[in-house]
This record gives C-alpha cells, sequence and structure tokens, in this order.
C-alpha cells in the first residue's frame, strides 16, 4: 500500500529573503526603495527646516501682485500693471508659439534633409551631410547667439527706413528688414472681411472634396481628371470674387515710416529674437530629424523601391506613395522627442531676449519676487505638462499609422 | 527621471543648508579668502585689467573688508554674478557679500532677507542715446525702443516712467552690460537705460563717446551698497563698519599716504579711535585693533577710491555730486566712530 503524502510543506523562514532566489531580489528592491524614501524625507525636511530658520515660507501669493515689467512681445493684452499669473501666462504663449513654428520648420528641413542624404547626387548627399554634421555637433545656444548676432550685424537698424526721404525704401512698400526683426503689413478685417474668410475656408474644404471625388473617379473608373490647375482655381477664384463683391472688406495695416523717429509704427513686428531662436532650434533639431528620416527609409526593404520601380512609377512618387508612409512607422517615435527637444530647448530664449515663460516666470517673476523655489517648481511643471502633452498628442498619432496586422 | 528629481532636491536642499549656516565670519576667517559678488565686467565699478586683476569702486570694498577681516586685501575670490544670479548666490552662501551695484530696495531688505550694510554710492537711473537723433528729454522717447538689464529695478523704474508719462516703448530685455553694450551699438535699440554712472562707465569704453549723450532726466533714486545676509548681524557689522571706516576715514583727511603717520597718535581722538590707537572698537567687532587702518591702507579713503576708478580723471568722468561729503553738500554721512 502506497500512501501519498503531500509534499512538506516550506516553512517560511526569515533567512529565505536573502538566501532564496525567490526573496532575495524582492528584499534588495524594497531596501533601496527605504533608503531612495529615507533619502527623500531627509532632504525635504532639510529643505523646510533651513528656510524656515531662514525666516521664507512657501507662498503663491505673489502670483496675484502687479507684475510691474513690461513684456516687448504680447500676445494677449498684457500691461505693467497686470499681475504676475499674466506675465507667466504671456511667457507661456510666447514659448508654444516659437516651439510650434520650430517643430513645423525642424520637420520640413529634416525631411528635406534625411531624403536628401540618400540621393543618388553626390553633390546634394555630400551637402546634407555637412549640414547634419555641422549643425547637430554645435551646442543649440551657440546657433540662437551666432543667428542673433549675424542678424543685428548684417540687418540695417530701423532708422534707414524713417522720414520723408528715407536711405531704404520699404520692400515692395510693405516689409522692412531690421535688426530688430521683420516688419509686415497686418490685414485688418472689417466684418465683411470675416466673410471673405471665410469663403476661403469653404474653398479649402472645396479643394480636399474635388480631390477625394478625383481619387474615388481614378479608382472606380479608371478615369483620370486633372488635379492641378483646378484645385488651385477652386482655392482661390471663390475668394477673390468675394473679395471684391463685398467691397475690398480686408485692409492692410502697413508700416509708416513716418509716424515716429525711432521706430516704423503700425504692421506687425517679427522680433529679431524670435527669429532667431526659432530659425537655430529649426536648424539644429532638423539635423537629428534628418537623421531619423534617413535611418526611417533606410529600414524600409529595398525590395519595396524595387517593386514600386517595376509598376512603372516615378522615383518621387515611390518616395513619397510607398517608402515614406512605410518609413513613417520608424520615424514617428524619435520625432517625439525631438519635438520634446526644441520645446525644453525654448527655455534658452532668454540669451537673445526673448520673453519665454523661463524669461517672465522664471526670469524677472523670480527676480523682482524672491520667491525662486515657488517659481522653478511652476516652470518644471509647465514643461512637465507640456512635454506629456506633446507625448500623448503624438502617440495618438503613431498608433493611428502603425502597422495593422489583421 | 528619478535621479534627476533626486539631484536636483539635492541641490535645492544643499542651497537652504547653505542659507543656514552662520557665523559668516568665523567661515570667511577658516577659509582664508573673502568671496565677493560682484557685476560680469563694468568698467570703473568692478572689471579684471590687462593682468586678470579686479579693480574698481565696488572691489574696493571687497579688499577693504578682506584687508580688516584677514589681513590681506589679496585674499578675495571674486564671484562674477548677473542681475539675475546675485541674489541667489548670496542667499545660499555661495558668497559672503555683495558689492554688485544694487539698489536698496525696501523689498530686498525686508522680504529678500538681506541687510544694506550702507551706501557706498548714490545713483540714478539715466538714459543714453545717440547724439544724432537729436532727443533732449527722456519724455521725447515716445515709440523708442529701449534696452534694458533684465532683472533689475530699473526695469521697474522704466516701466513707471514710461506709464505716468502716458508714453510709449519696446522693452529689449538684455542679460548682461556687455550685451547691451553691442546690442546699443549695432543699433537695435535707440537707447541703453541703466544707472547713470554705470551709464557713464558703458560709454567710457565707446570708441567715440562724445557721439552719445545722457539725457537730463534722472527717473529714480538708486543707492548703491553693499549687502550681506540677513541674521548674521556680527558679519554685517563687520562689513558695515569697514564701509564707514573707508568714508570716515576722508572725512578725518586721513589717507593712504598719511596713515602711518596718523597711526602713530594724533591730537583728534576719533581718528586714533579709528586706528586703534585708542579705545577697543576693533575688539569689540570680533577684530585686532588695526583693522581699519589696513582697510583705508588697502586703496585709500573713499574719495581715494573714487578718485582712482571712476572720478573726473578717469576715462568715466564722474563728479562726486551727491556723493561728497556731508560737509561738501554730499550725502556721504558715517555716523561716529566712538
Amino acid at each position: 500500500m502506497t500512501t501519498i503524502t503531500d509534499p512538506p510543506k516550506e516553512q517560511f523562514r526569515l533567512s529565505m529573503l536573502l538566501n532564496d532566489t525567490r526573496y532575495r531580489s524582492l528584499t534588495f528592491q524594497f531596501i533601496a526603495l527605504l533608503l531612495l524614501i529615507a533619502a527623500f524625507a531627509y532632504l525635504g525636511s532639510n529643505l523646510i527646516t533651513n528656510l524656515r530658520a531662514a525666516g521664507l515660507n512657501i507662498s503663491y501669493g505673489f502670483l496675484g501682485e502687479p507684475a510691474g515689467y513690461d513684456i516687448n512681445q504680447r500676445p494677449i493684452e498684457y500691461t505693467s500693471q497686470s499681475t504676475h499669473l499674466r506675465a507667466s501666462i504671456v511667457g507661456i504663449i510666447n514659448t508654444l508659439i516659437v516651439a510650434f513654428l520650430a517643430c513645423v520648420t525642424a520637420t520640413i528641413f529634416g525631411v528635406i534633409a534625411g531624403v536628401l542624404r540618400l540621393s543618388k547626387n553626390w553633390i546634394v548627399r555630400k551637402l546634407m551631410a555637412i549640414y547634419v554634421e555641422a549643425f547637430r555637433n554645435v551646442p543649440v545656444l551657440i546657433w540662437i547667439l551666432i543667428i542673433f548676432f549675424i542678424m543685428t550685424a548684417a540687418l540695417p537698424s530701423a532708422r534707414v527706413y524713417l522720414g520723408e526721404d528715407p536711405e531704404r525704401d520699404l520692400f515692395l512698400g510693405l516689409f522692412a528688414f531690421t535688426n530688430r526683426g521683420i516688419v509686415m503689413p497686418l490685414p485688418v478685417f472689417q466684418p465683411l472681411g470675416w466673410a471673405v474668410l471665410g469663403v476661403f475656408i469653404a474653398s479649402v474644404f472645396g479643394v480636399i472634396a474635388y480631390r477625394r471625388y478625383a481619387t474615388k473617379l481614378l479608382y472606380d473608373t479608371g478615369k483620370l481628371l486633372p488635379m492641378g490647375w483646378p484645385s488651385l482655381a477652386i482655392l482661390i477664384l471663390p475668394t477673390i470674387i468675394a473679395f471684391y463683391l463685398l467691397g475690398q472688406p480686408i485692409t492692410l495695416d502697413r508700416p509708416d515710416p513716418l509716424a515716429n523717429r525711432f521706430n516704423l509704427q503700425g504692421g506687425v513686428t517679427i522680433l529679431g529674437s524670435l527669429i532667431a531662436l526659432w530659425f537655430a532650434l529649426a536648424i539644429y533639431t532638423g539635423a537629428f530629424i534628418a537623421e531619423n528620416v534617413r535611418a526611417g527609409i533606410q529600414a524600409i526593404s529595398k525590395g519595396q523601391t524595387e517593386a514600386a520601380a517595376s509598376l512603372g512609377m516615378r522615383p518621387g512618387r515611390i518616395m513619397n506613395l510607398v517608402i515614406l508612409p512605410q518609413a513613417l512607422r520608424v520615424i514617428i517615435p524619435p520625432l517625439i522627442s525631438n519635438y520634446l527637444n526644441i520645446t525644453k530647448n525654448s527655455s534658452l530664449a532668454i540669451a537673445v531676449g526673448y520673453m519665454d515663460v523661463t524669461g517672465t516666470l522664471g526670469g524677472i517673476t523670480l527676480n523682482q519676487t524672491g520667491r525662486a523655489i515657488e517659481t522653478v517648481l511652476l516652470l518644471m511643471l509647465f514643461y512637465l505638462l507640456i512635454s506629456l502633452g506633446i507625448s500623448a498628442v503624438m502617440n495618438v498619432y503613431n498608433k493611428s499609422i502603425r502597422l495593422k496586422e489583421r | 527621471m528619478k535621479k534627476s528629481v533626486f539631484l536636483g532636491a539635492l541641490t535645492v536642499a544643499g542651497l537652504a543648508a547653505g542659507a543656514a549656516a552662520a557665523g559668516t565670519m568665523d567661515d570667511v576667517k577658516a577659509r582664508g579668502t573673502l568671496n565677493c559678488g560682484v557685476t560680469t565686467g563694468l568698467v570703473g565699478f568692478a572689471a579684471p585689467d590687462s593682468n586678470g586683476e579686479w579693480n574698481g569702486f565696488d572691489v574696493a570694498v571687497c579688499r577693504a573688508v578682506a584687508a580688516a577681516v584677514l589681513g590681506d586685501a589679496s585674499a578675495v575670490e571674486f564671484v562674477p554674478t548677473t542681475g539675475k544670479t546675485r541674489f541667489t548666490a548670496l542667499a545660499s552662501g555661495e558668497i559672503d557679500m555683495l558689492a554688485r551695484n544694487t539698489t536698496w530696495t525696501f523689498s530686498r531688505d525686508v522680504d529678500l532677507k538681506f541687510e544694506f550694510v550702507g551706501v557706498n554710492y548714490y545713483d540714478g537711473q539715466g538714459f543714453m542715446i545717440p547724439k544724432e537723433l537729436g532727443v533732449s528729454s527722456a519724455k521725447e522717447l515716445d515709440g523708442a525702443t529701449v534696452c534694458i538689464q533684465t532683472g533689475t529695478t530699473t526695469e521697474l523704474n522704466l516701466a513707471d516712467f514710461f506709464r505716468s508719462n502716458n508714453i510709449s516703448y519696446e522693452p529689449v530685455p538684455i542679460e548682461t552690460n556687455a550685451e547691451a553694450q553691442q546690442q546699443y551699438l549695432a543699433g537695435a535699440c535707440d537707447v541703453y537705460t541703466t544707472d547713470a554712472s554705470g551709464l557713464a562707465a558703458t560709454r567710457a569704453t565707446f570708441e567715440n563717446p562724445g557721439d552719445h549723450v545722457l539725457l537730463p532726466e534722472i527717473i529714480s533714486k538708486e543707492p548703491l551698497g553693499p549687502l550681506v545676509r540677513h541674521g548674521d548681524n556680527e558679519w554685517g557689522d563687520v562689513v558695515r563698519w569697514t564701509l564707514n571706516a573707508l568714508i570716515s576715514a576722508e572725512e578725518l583727511g586721513v589717507t593712504s599716504t598719511n596713515i602711518d603717520e596718523m597711526a602713530a597718535g594724533t591730537d583728534n581722538p576719533e581718528i586714533n579711535r579709528l586706528l586703534g590707537t585708542e579705545g577697543t572698537l576693533g575688539e569689540m567687532l570680533g577684530l585686532d585693533a588695526e583693522w581699519a587702518m589696513r582697510a583705508i591702507k588697502t586703496n585709500g579713503n573713499y574719495g581715494e577710491i573714487f578718485a582712482k576708478n571712476i572720478g573726473e580723471d578717469t576715462p568715466i568722468g564722474l563728479a562726486r555730486g551727491l556723493n561728497a561729503q556731508w560737509t561738501d553738500g554730499g550725502l556721504l554721512y558715517s555716523p561716529p566712530f566712538r
């Protein structure tokens, strides 16, 4: 007779925490966690004790007080009597403006340079290699400064455009390129002007609809409608007709060289500091994006190109319709981190006096109120939120173009 | 991520730990050098010369304090600070004192927890503009582009001045004096505004100083002086009375040339107390009897320091004006050494 006995029930002993491989790693992780918590608790209590000893406290009351300083680029209403909070918001919007512009431009530069780096033309290929190596191997701060200094040194002062008989005339009577920035006319909308804008937006949708229809017709019947000139006509003609029918309701606020002896008045000025920062971030990050694009394209099997070519497609179409859509899957994830880099690097704005959030909240407000810890914490929170936001949006896009396996 | 947060917290805690340390005088003596915060370079006030030696009006105060406390005027570590970094540097204990033409204001004294030990230059904010623009008053500056050092009281004064006169301007914020100079000379801004003394110093370095004028308006009171951290009164006293010793020395006619003679004893009891031949003033400060003598010997008295660095015979060419002794109609008035 056999008796079936249970395997001896293993008693848990304390020594197993160290000797048993099943528990050992957990033990060490737990100890590490405890040490980490203790370290943070020590630092935190140290901070609080020392702040108290110095008679300082953490308070965000300063955000409601008048800022007292002026900002040169004001996307929203702001005067020196506005609050520090409003100054921070102006700074945040300025950060977003430069980050958005630089992201778009960097992507364009990057894609063009990345594709051209694989060109069959030796000169083009080498030129792009030089661009990538030169720009990504020099710190972006240096690029920002050099572009800014070249701009201020190379372009004339605003004064040459001023007066009855200026040294220089406005370009086309509309634009002035000065070392303070580019002055350009600003469209002014009368009430009916918005209707013209509405017609234009409707035209854009019209073009999209037409192209969809043409594609559908091509797939269904094989009939090829012309794409280029009808699109252009739909885009422009209705707007022009509406503009004249409604009695030219959009006028231009032109730069006026006579109003003031210091500056051109009227129109809109794109500050030199914005241009320098934007351009520097774009070409610097563009070089990184170019490498991502190149890697993405090279990750696509050569068979795809050959297969497309054997169908009779032209090289440009192969790139646009076959290679790039597939390469995007490889390109997007590193592109996200490049966008994050642009946003974070935009905090170098103060080097050229562009008032981003680091310049307003983290610069002047910090200095005038002396609330260093509070403002820096706010800044960290802001950049964290923006970065997570960009990541979230780009991840959604990444999911939408991911290879769908069935 | 975790690591960077950790390091960040470490930095903050480190800063705070520094702030809590009292007994600056003991620290300075133990270290053997004085860490003195100065500008990143403003000729006449604080700038390194061709040999890398720091020189200037503010630098002289640092050297006098080092001479009084350590007995060696060269035992100073000069820490260049910008308008933005100066207060953090002082609050964190990175520097023992700040002599960086800093304006004494209520909020800096009370809210930022600093101790201004006195005024070594009575200044006011002015405007510099190219002569060719033909401007004769700051009230004609409507629409001008103004270069301004960020993180300073001038920024706030400027906003107030233009608002109260109901005229507009475009600010161009600049980090350092050197950058402001470059922008101003390139014409990227029409006007440069900062303390009038700073403007004079900056103009002195231009190729053609005569092409630029200082406008007559002085739009603010800017009492500039050295400062220390709140809460360490012994150290505050040392810096305060070193400055007062320099000012008193001028009033009493003690100069770097006749000080040895006077140290032998004079008929004037105040001079004797100042130079330590009578009374125990040095002991009360926690220093030896000859502290003030060493401080004055370093660069001379206040008047000598002024004349050598920024006075009328220098390229900067500032008149004494408000900074004359009270006996000459100025504002300099040291409390008595008694």
